[in-house]
């Protein structure tokens, strides 16, 4: 039988070589590709009418903008509103990939590190070049806990600093690590099914709830994704601790 | 002992991550129960936060699982 994890390979659907670099167009290209264009229709095709009253389409648009712009308000602030469209790209960008890869026979982008990391990175980098354009070295003091003994601040202050270097990294990992556990979870049950023959009713049920909480899953690592950088982005912007 | 035998005993050990998980998910549905049948009106928008909460708490477990995966799979 074929490993649960087979799903996840990468595959050359147009072999190309640049500069000894392999940059062929693989299914992971074709998904983000498949992903962009369901973007770009999800939003304009909802927005074509522009009612005043919104159809069901329409509604749909704008809720998920209300809702990104109302959390980040809630958690950033009203000065964060310039960075308004990088959060709602990222949101729907990870939403509408993990929603894709949920369909049978898709590739999810979000399942590889280097997707996730790339995106962690640019957040990470972001946000530091942020705080220190608008604290300059002040931001340094982000480090140092207020009120702490002096001793202590020889422990602290590595750990808190460690603990904003490894931001990039429980971002990225934790959005890859959800979407390929919750992908092999669901072979493996699909494996049982197989194997149990007539008493695979079992867990084909199992399997119908556990896409139930899968398709949860999907929107809330997206959701997740959001909302720790719009937290990244308030520490930037106020420095609050 | 035999490496095949190794393997399958890292995946489940692998796996002891998520009883870690599971305390996390216990404890932030419990509260928030409790926390909803004392102030039922708090309930909604604390709901969000419950799955915040959720999904970082289950993401940490997770981390043990794929660890157990690329064992077993990888």
């Amino acid at each position: 039988m074929a490993s649960p994890l087979e799903q996840f390979e990468i595959k050359e659907i147009f072999p190309l070589e640049f500069a000894g670099y392999n940059i062929s167009f693989t299914n992971s290209s074709l998904f983000l590709a498949i992903t962009f264009v369901a973007i770009v229709a999800f939003m304009t095709l909802g927005m074509k009418n522009r009612a005043i009253v919104p159809g069901r389409f329409q509604s749909v648009v704008e809720l998920s903008y209300e809702f990104i712009a109302k959390m980040l308000g809630d958690t950033a602030g009203t000065e964060s509103r310039k960075y308004f469209p990088f959060i709602f790209s990222l949101f729907i960008f990870i939403l509408f990939a993990n929603f894709i890869g949920m369909i049978p026979y898709t590739f999810t982008v979000t399942s590889h590190i280097a997707v996730t990391i790339a995106m962690a990175m640019f957040v990470f980098l972001g946000v530091t070049i942020i705080a220190f354009a608008r604290h300059g070295f002040k931001f340094l003091t982000f480090f140092v806990p207020k009120g702490a003994p002096w001793p202590l601040l020889l422990i602290l202050v590595p750990i808190e600093i460690i603990s904003y270097l490894s931001r990039p990294i429980s971002l990225s990992v934790r959005l890859f690590a959800n979407m390929v556990a919750g992908h092999t979870m669901l072979k493996v049950f699909g494996g049982f099914v197989v194997a149990l023959g007539i008493f695979g009713f079992a867990p084909f049920l199992f399997i119908v709830a556990l896409i139930g909480l899968e398709l949860l899953v999907a929107f809330l690592q997206a959701y997740v994704f959001a909302v720790l950088t719009c937290m990244y982005l308030n520490d930037a912007l106020h420095m609050s601790h | 002992m035999e490496a095949e035998a190794a393997r399958y005993i890292g995946a489940g050990l692998a796996c002891s991550a998520l009883i870690g998980a599971g305390i996390g998910i216990g404890n932030i549905f419990g509260n928030y129960v409790s926390a909803a049948i004392r102030n039922p009106a708090a309930a909604g928008p604390v709901f969000g936060q419950a799955m915040l909460g959720f999904a970082l708490a289950e993401a940490t477990g997770l981390f043990g699982l794929v660890i157990a995966f690329i064992i077993l799979f990888g």
